[in-house]
């Protein structure tokens, strides 16, 4: 072609070009699917929850999520890779309460709690201290009572160390009085499994265990305020005269320097996705228990929740 | 229960099972790309599907995949999944020899009746054996990975001094990172990606392959060819025969992958290795093992294919996952808002046999889309220059290092391991010895420190580890394991000098 052909062609794609791409800056966000980190394993509760979201968010933005795993490390190998994730809005990655608070705490994990941008936490699942159904502990008061006569007899399970199932289990035998071993697993299913097979004597994990396992488990007690609806047999810890009403949360981060505007797209989305009735009602089933603690309260929640984990990181020795 | 059989048999299950063998083999063949890697992608491609379908499509892509890895251990003495790497101990010396067709043949068929066989198991005695599989404690994953650990002996005969060294480099790599038990950071040297440990497929393709690659390079050699006088086909014929020599390993190899596989959180690699050690242990051509035996090839492949029966033991009776990718589809059942858990069976048991009859059909499909595959495999492979292969499977190895968790550091730790694994295999260090201190490392330090805690808890450590029965069951065959090699050279021994 001759050169003088060549420029115009070029100079028309590109005036076509910028106009047509003009408009596209102030579209609509999200314009094309979003990529979904999750830092544990695929098929665990932190992805399902995940992928849970996703129908919801495709009836509100008309694009899906593409789901990534960077596991490790109890999660930190994906929270500390976080802030060097391209920040345009399109890369989310999910994270967990108190993990994020706690393991920073415990010394050099490749990040820090304020370092992560929190867009929204979306679920709370509360604690439930289990034993197996053939275990001869019928009652919380079984538990403490042989707690007390054999210090450190009793061994019950939980994922991981400095994690919400350890962090549970030393504010209960802090409050009950008590001295009980920890045996940390890496999973929910492999201390489920050892539970059922009576490796370990009882287990400190989530309600969604209960939900799940039925008749095989036996929830001695749920750190909630009221009984749950699904459980209406189970006591509270607050019942019995133990403050424990808490769980593990999940929320979603993103990259720090994601622009504003996208941060608070994101959370209003979000918060959508938990009005979605049939999200709610596949959660509700599951044992999962939908909060909704949207962008700008975000920091404000996290500093009350610092507070109360100050406590615990103290009784599991990671402050002194 | 015969009702679901047709249910599977629909043309669109028959499709998606199909598709899913030829997706999960493709995938599985290449190194670094695993069977969960696998399942964990085309989940999502199933969600729009009834939730019997897409059980099928994903149960498919899994025993495909699990079938996949043979390819690249037979070809390229990579396990293309850690599934496969006790494939590799007599899959390539076989494809040195010529006998790649061969090998592949043997792979396909021992992979059809493993996964046969797993999914008869599942049918057949799920609930009591999900029940045995809960006596597995802590301290019988420990014993059971210092069998696995064992292999190492009979594996480095002439160099025992050697093939421990390896193991204890392997352990080694697998305390890097945050420990198991406690949470502490070991040998990161500070870099976050080390946090998560080395990974052990990374592991895997950097002490396996590059070695491979480097070689091609130092070598004048062609890689592989066919031996001059052996028929050129894909030897169907001659791998049946050999099939039925090796009835009695193939029964055994294939109850012990069913069996482990239905061991929460054992997946197939410690099944192929255990079956392996158990195979050369118990056959009369024990000391061809590791030179390009059918046996080892048979016992590796009829195992793995049976953990995929196996592992939904416990995850479809009590709804905990027996293998990586089980936990996956699990998670997928949740999401079509079926709930996992012992009601499974009974509220959804139309789902739940369609599937299993499904997992039936793809064991079977293996048969025909393995032997076409592996007929074209060999031979294509066989006519690649060097040229382009060494970049070929160099830059497979990189781009299946970078796909598990998108870090380029993780490429480079691969290739770092590679030149070591490739300057301790001229100093007469073989990789399978590190690889088993990789892979069994983490499951040996999770039961040694959980049946120490527990142990300590209840006073009664000694008792804790020699006093329960499953335990002492392993550790008879430990036992058995190491003492053989060395009687058997006793014997020998002894049997010279008897005729001098």
């Amino acid at each position: 072609m001759k050169t003088s052909n060549v420029i115009k062609t070029v100079g028309a794609s590109l005036v076509l070009g910028l106009t047509l791409g003009a408009p596209s800056a102030q579209a609509e966000y999200p314009e094309k699917d979003v990529t979904y980190i999750i830092p544990f394993n695929p098929g665990g509760e932190s992805d399902v929850t995940a992928r849970l979201q996703e129908p919801p968010f495709k009836e509100i933005t008309g694009k899906g999520f593409v789901f990534q795993y960077k596991t490790g490390a109890g999660g930190a190998t994906g929270w500390s890779q976080l802030n060097q994730l391209p920040a345009d809005g399109y890369t989310i990655m999910g994270f967990n309460l108190p993990h994020v608070i706690l393991q920073p705490m415990g010394g050099n994990v490749g990040y820090k709690t304020e370092d992560l941008e929190i867009v929204y936490i979306f679920q709370l699942t509360p604690y439930s201290l289990n034993v197996p159904a053939n275990s001869p502990y019928k009652t919380l008061e079984d538990y403490i009572d042989h707690a007390k006569k054999n210090p450190g007899a009793i061994t019950v399970g939980g994922v991981g160390t400095n994690s919400a199932p350890h962090a549970a289990q030393t504010k209960f035998d802090h409050e009950a009085g008590i001295k009980t071993s920890y045996i940390p697993f890496t999973g929910t299913s492999a201390s489920t499994a050892a539970l059922l097979g009576n490796q370990i004597q009882a287990q400190w994990s989530f309600i969604t265990v209960g939900v799940e396992q039925g008749d095989n488990v036996r929830m001695l007690a749920v750190a909630m305020d009221e009984r749950h609806p699904l459980f209406p047999d189970v006591p509270t810890f607050k019942e019995k005269g133990i403050e424990l009403s808490d769980g593990a949360r999940r929320g979603v981060l993103v990259p720090k320097d994601t622009p504003e505007d996208i941060k608070k797209k994101l959370s209003d989305i979000m918060a959508q996705i938990n009005k979605n009735e049939d999200f709610v009602k596949k959660m509700e089933e599951g044992g999962y228990v939908l909060i909704d603690v949207p962008y700008d309260e975000a920091d404000e929640y996290m500093e009350g929740l610092s507070e109360d984990y100050q406590e615990v990181g103290r009784l599991l020795g990671l402050v002194k | 229960m015969l009702g679901y059989l047709f249910e599977a048999l629909t043309p669109f299950n028959l499709m998606l099972a199909f598709m899913g063998v030829v997706a999960g083999v493709t995938i599985g063949a290449m190194p670094g790309l695993t069977a969960t890697m696998a399942v964990a992608v085309l989940t999502p491609l199933t969600f729009t599907m009834e939730p019997a379908s897409a059980l099928i499509m994903l149960a498919a892509i899994y025993m495909g995949g699990i079938y996949g890895g043979c390819f690249a251990a037979v070809l390229l003495n990579t396990p293309g999944t850690p599934s496969s790497i006790a494939t590799t101990f007599d899959g390539y010396p076989m494809a040195k020899r010529g006998d790649g067709a061969l090998a592949l043949s043997l792979a396909t068929m021992a992979s059809v009746v493993g996964g046969v066989v797993g999914v008869a198991m599942l049918l057949l005695v799920a609930p009591p054996l999900a029940k045995v599989a809960l006596a597995f404690g802590p301290v019988e994953y420990f014993w059971l990975a210092v069998l696995g650990l064992t292999l190492v002996a009979s594996l480095s005969e002439g160099s025992l001094l050697k093939g421990i060294m390896g193991a204890c480099f392997g352990l080694l790599i697998s305390f890097v990172g945050s420990a198991v038990i406690g949470g502490d950071l070991r040998f990161t040297f500070g870099n976050p990606t080390l946090t998560g440990g080395i990974n052990i497929v990374v592991a895997l393709i950097g002490l396996f392959c590059i070695p491979v690659v480097l070689d091609l390079v130092t070598t004048p050699d062609p890689h592989l060819e066919f031996s001059e006088d052996k028929h050129r086909g894909f030897r169907l014929m001659e791998a049946v025969r050999q099939m039925f020599g090796q009835k009695l390993n193939l029964v055994r190899s294939s109850a012990i992958g069913a069996f482990v596989g239905a061991l929460p959180a054992a997946g197939g690699a410690i099944a192929s290795l255990i079956a392996y050690s158990e195979a050369r242990r118990s056959s009369k051509r024990s000391a061809h093992f590791g030179k390009g035996e059918p046996g080892g090839i048979v016992a590796s492949e009829a195992a793995n294919n049976a953990t995929v029966g196996g592992g939904f033991i416990p995850t479809l009776v009590l709804g905990i996952p027996g293998t990586p990718p089980d936990a996956i589809i699990l998670g997928a059942l949740l999401v079509h808002g079926i709930r996992i858990g012992p009601s499974l069976f009974t509220e959804h048991s139309a789902i739940v046999y369609t599937f299993i009859f499904g997992l039936l059909i793809a064991s079977l499909l293996m048969l025909p889309i393995g032997l076409f595959l592996g007929r074209y495999a060999f031979r294509g492979f066989v006519a690649i220059p060097k040229a382009l292969l060494v970049p070929g499977i160099l830059l497979m190895t990189i781009l299946g290092t970078y796909a598990i968790n998108n870090n380029l550091t993780e490429v480079f730790i691969m290739l770092a391991l590679g030149v070591v694994g490739w300057v301790l295999a001229r100093a007469g260090f073989s990789p399978a010895p590190i690889v088993l201190g990789v892979v069994l490392g983490q499951i040996a330090e999770q039961g040694f420190v959980q049946a120490w805690l527990i142990g300590t808890a209840s006073d009664n450590l000694l008792g804790m580890y020699f006093g329960r029965p499953i335990s002492l069951v392993i550790l008879t065959l430990i036992v058995l394991s190491l003492g053989y090699p060395l009687l058997s050279s006793r014997l020998k021994g002894k049997l010279v000098q008897g005729s001098d």
